[in-house]
Formats: structure tokens, C-alpha cells, sequence
């Protein structure tokens, strides 16, 4: 089981599958962590990435382009439960969890039947597969994935320093001050929102890409890897500053992917599977808690959600 | 400072401990630590554990434990490496990619997402991917049913259509009816039923020896089965046929009552619409589409065919589920032969 290229292989194939789900992850990260808006919404617009993608690119368009429109629609879906909650004043969770139900149906439509094969088709890792030193297929998924990775790496990082990138971390941390200062927080909401379920869109259809079908159930359970991954990255690595966190997510990603393959690997009762997953979250939660009890350094309530 | 940085490096330690820890325990209470080793290795992985998906794993295993015999080996020549994505879609994959890292001999994937990513997995490496309980191939991407033509195939579980026509022949003569025209209401944008209509149907009739003439009524939605019926029982046919189509067998109903007002029988292709006023039809185990595709392992691994050239099974269908009193309803008697072979026999509930 220890052999080299076994690791090797498990860690090179967590490592594609901590990118690929870390845009997910970077999602959560901006809803959740930097703007304290609860959404829900991931579980549809995870698929409905997935979706746009498989439709478009069985279509015939250009992969890149797909992959683009499945950005573009996660905004939308992010827009819609963003504005319900701003304009019509619906609760976040309710408002995401609202939008996802809907997308179900969306994503059903899209698809046309509950399951698409993209088998065969030209997608941005086929692509890459004709590269030179790329005929490999972990050594072009994960490459792919890289490249996709540092460009979302880099426009986040740019965005999150900006002038409104300020005003929307900012909205979470303090949104009586923010509006004080002369900021319409609704807009920062809208804008973070909707970013992050581009995020999650964007995830969705690269994972279409990379493993070949897209399935309108295929989102299920993922708004608990994005918060797995978010609370494990930064509970493992304690970020400070922008890039760092950013890291620090995809970092948690890969964490949670590799605790899960090896679970799976260990052939793991199918039942047992989603008892790592807690005791993950769990662990990751209670090391930091527990290590400033040590340090005997005050200790703020647990918050209610 | 010092202190802080130690006591950073001492959780992050205690961390993956525990991660590992966590681990370990869980795997160690609960599924003991498989081998892989033995001269053959086949991973089987499954979408969710269900009765019919279970029985189709098992089906699979004791095929190939038959077909080892047959060969003169034994079942310790074989391990089965065996998982299951508890009905989650992210694990699919990786589990595929599992398998092919640890170079397994061949992957038996159950249910249409595991095959499609075992088919996404198994690129640039010569694995063969033995299906089961995929309904329509096309789903995985195999649109040649007779020569797959890559390295996968498998066993659909698809309805086999001659002995439901079989099955209307059964019933009728001994009542002295005699099936020259069929009636058949399907819906024409569901793959499943046009492949159904088109192709099996019309291999069922050749296959035995019929001059039948088929009435062909088709819906777009659930609201357009009564117009449907109403062409099919003005067309004066002998009895009606349902393919195993989503949107009819939604709206059975309404092919239910004007056939009990025509007096015409109505047969189905999937056992659950008997229930629902069909007389009667043969459905499958999902045992015994494991085991076909069980027996097609056996053929690649161990007598060395091509699964290129494999054509695409369905599993036999060997369950007979009956309506007698619906039948009486529809002007017809079942036999006794036929109440003799039922495997259910449906009653009226009152």
C-alpha cells in the first residue's frame, strides 16, 4: 500500500481534486467567512456550473467559453439569493436555501434528463491533454486545474485589496460601521454573493470537465466540503492576510479530499463515510478552541451558526 | 514569541494525529483492511447501497466465483476490491481513480455514474469496465450496442421485450383472441422507449415468427395519454403495449380505463405498473443483471475476449407479475399455466 507511486498518485490526485473543489471552497470562504451571509445556495449552483457547461459543450462551444458561461450563470443564481435578500428582506438562509430548491428544477431544464455523459468531448482537459509532457491523465487534470487555480488566486487577490474588495470584507465584520462610513452594504452583499456562487459554478463545471458527466444530484453535500475545507484550512494554518487565507483554503480543500480518499481507499463501511467528515470538522474546530484554553486567553460565546 | 510559534507547531502536530487517529479507529471498528493482492483484482464500486443495486453486486461476484470453477481455479484467485460512494457524487470519481492507481484487472461499475467516471478513469491504461444496472448505455456514453468499441461493456437493465410479447400471446389464445394488431403509446422523446418501440419491438415480432401490425400512438406530455389511447383503441387493436416509458406509465391511468371499456388487455414492461392496472408482465432480478455482467468478467479476464467486441446484454427477465382480476376487467382470463408460474400475483384491494 506504501509504495511510492501510490502516494505519489494519492496526493497528486488530492491535490487536483483540492483545486477543483477549492473554488467551491473560495465560495463558501466569501459568503460564510468574509461577508457572515450563511448561503446556501452552493448545492444548485454547484450543478448549475455543471450543467451550463455540459450543455454548451455537447452544443459544440469552445470548452473555455462553457466554462466562462457556467462563471456567468453562478453570478446569476448568487444575484438572485443576494437581492432576495437585500430587496425583499428574506432572511439569507432562507433565501439561499429557496434558490437552491429552485435550481434543482433549473438545472433539471437545462439538462433536458437528470444525467449527461461528456464523455468524448472536447473539454478543457482534453485540451490539455495534447500538450506536450501532458498525456498523463493526473498530470493534465492536475495541471489544468493548477492554471485555472492561480488565475482565480490571482483576480481574487487583486479584487480583495481594491477599494470594494475592502467595503465587502468589511461588510462582515462590521456592517453598522461600513454603513456608517458611507457604504451601501446591499451593494457589497450583491457583489460578494454573487462572486462566490460564480465560484461555486465555476468549480462545478470543471469538475464536469474533468470526470466526464454531470448529474443533477452531483451537488448534494457540497456547501459541507466548502465549510470542511474552510474551517480546516484555517484552523491547520492559522492565515493572516489576504493571500494567505486564500491559500489557506485551498490548502483545507486538499486536507479534506486526502482524509476522504484515504478513507475511501481504506474501504471504509459506506455508512462510515460521513462520521470522518464530522469528526474532521469537529477536530478542526476544537484544536484552536482547546489550544487557547491552554494559553488561558478569553473566550468568546460559541456563535449560533 | 517563541512560545506562541511552539504551540502553533504543537497543535498543527496534534492535528494530523488526530486526522490520522480519527482514522485509523474508524476504518478499524468498522471494515477490516483488504489485501490487495491474489493473482486477479476486480474493483466494484456502487452509487448508494440499495436492495437492488446490493443484489447486483452480489449477482456479480458469484458469476465470476462460477466462472472460476468452470476454469479449474479457485475463489482465492480473485479479490474482490469493493466500494461505495454512499450516494455521493464527488466520491465517484474518486473511487474510479482509486482503482486504476492500484492497477485493479477490471472494474465492474454499478449504476450510470460510476460508469461514466470508471470510463473517464480508465483512459490511456487497457482496464476493462464491466456495467451493470445501467439503463441505457448511451447515458455512459456507448452508443453501438452490438460493439461497444472501447474498453467497456455491460449488462443494461433495460427490459427485454420478446417475452413480454411472448407473454401477450400466453394470455390471449387461450381465450381464443389471436394478436394481429398491437397497440403501443409511448412517449417519443424518451430514448429508453423509441429504442424499445424501434428496435426491440420489432426484433420481439420477427424473433417469433409474427405477422403483428403496430399501432404506434405517441405522447410529449403525461396530459396527452388519453388522446393517445382513444387513436389506439379506435384503431381496433388486439391488445396495448407500454414500454418501460416515464411518462406513460406516469399516466397509466388513463390507458387503464378505456381498455377496461374496450375490453382490451393492457400489458406493461416494468413490474410496478402491474399494480397500477396492467395484467400482467416479466420483469428482472437485479441478481441476475449482476450476474450477466459477472459472466462477461468472466469472458475478458479469464477466456480472454475483447470487450470491444462484447455486445451489450440485457439481463433475462424471470419474474411473471400478474392482475387476474384486472384481466377480468379487460375481458380476458389468465390461464392457470401462467397463475401457476407467477412469481406475485396482484389482488384487488378492497
Amino acid at each position: 500500500m506504501l509504495e511510492p507511486t501510490v502516494v505519489g498518485h494519492l496526493l497528486g490526485f488530492s491535490a487536483y481534486e483540492g483545486l477543483v473543489y477549492g473554488f467551491l471552497a473560495l465560495g463558501v470562504y466569501l459568503t460564510f467567512r468574509v461577508l457572515a451571509f450563511p448561503d446556501l445556495t452552493v448545492d444548485g449552483s454547484f450543478v448549475l456550473g455543471a450543467a451550463v457547461v455540459a450543455v454548451l459543450i455537447i452544443d459544440g462551444v469552445n470548452p473555455f467559453l462553457a466554462t466562462l458561461a457556467a462563471l456567468g450563470a453562478g453570478l446569476c443564481a448568487g444575484l438572485v439569493t443576494s437581492l432576495l435578500n437585500t430587496k425583499l428582506r428574506i432572511p439569507a438562509l432562507l433565501a439561499s436555501i429557496l434558490v437552491m430548491v429552485a435550481l434543482y428544477s433549473i438545472n433539471l431544464r437545462i439538462m433536458g434528463r437528470p444525467n449527461l455523459p461528456l464523455l468524448r468531448e472536447v473539454t478543457i482537459f482534453s485540451l490539455a491533454s495534447q500538450l506536450p509532457g501532458l498525456e498523463t491523465r493526473l498530470v493534465y487534470q492536475l495541471v489544468g486545474a493548477a492554471v485555472l487555480a492561480v488565475i482565480v488566486f490571482l483576480i481574487l487577490n487583486w479584487f480583495l485589496r481594491t477599494e470594494i474588495g475592502l467595503a465587502l470584507r468589511a461588510t462582515g465584520d462590521n456592517e453598522q460601521m461600513v454603513r456608517g462610513a458611507g457604504v451601501d452594504t446591499d451593494k457589497t452583499t450583491i457583489l460578494g454573493v454573487s462572486t462566490a456562487n460564480g465560484l461555486v459554478a465555476l468549480s462545478g463545471g470543471v469538475v464536469a470537465q474533468a470526470q466526464g458527466f454531470v448529474d443533477v444530484n452531483m451537488g448534494i453535500g457540497m456547501i459541507i466540503m466548502g465549510l470542511a475545507a474552510v474551517i480546516i484550512g484555517e484552523a491547520l494554518f492559522r492565515p493572516k492576510g489576504v493571500a494567505r487565507l486564500l491559500l489557506a483554503v485551498l490548502a483545507g480543500t486538499f486536507v479534506y479530499r486526502l482524509v476522504i480518499s484515504v478513507a475511501l481507499r481504506l474501504g471504509m463501511a459506506p455508512g462510515d463515510l460521513k462520521l470522518i467528515t464530522a469528526a474532521l470538522v469537529i477536530i478542526a474546530l476544537a484544536v484552536p478552541y482547546l489550544q487557547k484554553k491552554i494559553r488561558r486567553e478569553w473566550l468568546p460565546p460559541a456563535p449560533r451558526w | 514569541m517563541k512560545n506562541k510559534r511552539i504551540l502553533k507547531l504543537v497543535g498543527s502536530v496534534c492535528m494530523v494525529v488526530a486526522l490520522a487517529l480519527t482514522l485509523v479507529l474508524v476504518s478499524g471498528c468498522t471494515a477490516p483492511y483488504e489485501e490487495e493482492e491474489g493473482p486477479l483484482s476486480i474493483g466494484i464500486f456502487q452509487i448508494i447501497s440499495h436492495p437492488a443495486l446490493d443484489s447486483a453486486r452480489e449477482g456479480f461476484k458469484d458469476a465470476f466465483k462460477a466462472g472460476l470453477e468452470d476454469e479449474g481455479l479457485s475463489e482465492t484467485d480473485v479479490v474482490f476490491v469493493e466500494r461505495n460512494a454512499a450516494g455521493s457524487m464527488d466520491n465517484v470519481y474518486t473511487i474510479a481513480d482509486y482503482f486504476v492507481s492500484l492497477g485493479v484487472d477490471l472494474i465492474c461499475a454499478i449504476a450510470t455514474p460510476c460508469v461514466i467516471a470508471a470510463t473517464t478513469a480508465v483512459e490511456g491504461t487497457d482496464i476493462p469496465v464491466v456495467f451493470n444496472s445501467v439503463t441505457n448505455p448511451a447515458d455512459a456514453g456507448i452508443d453501438d450496442w452490438d460493439e461497444p468499441g472501447g474498453q467497456v461493456t455491460g449488462v443494461s437493465d433495460m427490459a427485454p421485450v420478446e417475452p413480454q410479447i411472448q407473454l401477450i400471446l400466453d394470455v390471449l389464445e387461450p381465450n381464443g383472441l389471436t394478436l394481429d394488431k398491437l397497440g403501443v403509446v409511448y412517449n417519443a422523446g424518451e430514448p429508453n422507449s423509441v429504442y424499445q418501440v424501434d428496435v426491440q419491438l420489432a426484433d420481439a415480432i420477427t424473433a417469433l415468427g409474427l405477422a403483428v401490425d403496430v399501432v404506434k400512438a405517441t405522447v410529449s406530455t403525461g396530459a396527452d395519454v388519453p388522446a393517445a389511447a382513444q387513436t389506439v383503441v379506435d384503431a381496433g387493436v388486439d391488445a396495448i403495449w407500454v414500454p418501460t416509458d416515464n411518462t406513460v406509465v406516469a399516466g397509466i391511468e388513463a390507458l387503464v380505463g378505456p381498455c377496461e371499456d374496450n375490453d382490451i388487455p393492457l400489458f406493461a414492461a416494468d413490474v410496478a405498473t402491474v399494480e397500477r392496472g396492467a395484467l400482467g408482465c416479466w420483469g428482472m432480478d437485479y441478481y441476475d443483471v449482476g450476474y450477466s455482467s459477472g459472466e462477461i468478467a468472466v469472458d475478458i479476464l479469464l477466456k480472454g475476449a475483447n470487450p470491444a467486441t462484447i455486445p451489450i446484454e440485457t439481463a433475462p427477465a424471470n419474474l411473471l407479475y400478474l392482475y387476474p382480476d384486472e384481466a377480468e376487467r379487460q375481458g380476458v382470463t389468465i390461464p392457470e399455466d401462467l397463475l401457476d408460474q407467477a412469481t406475485e400475483i396482484i389482488e384487488d384491494e378492497d
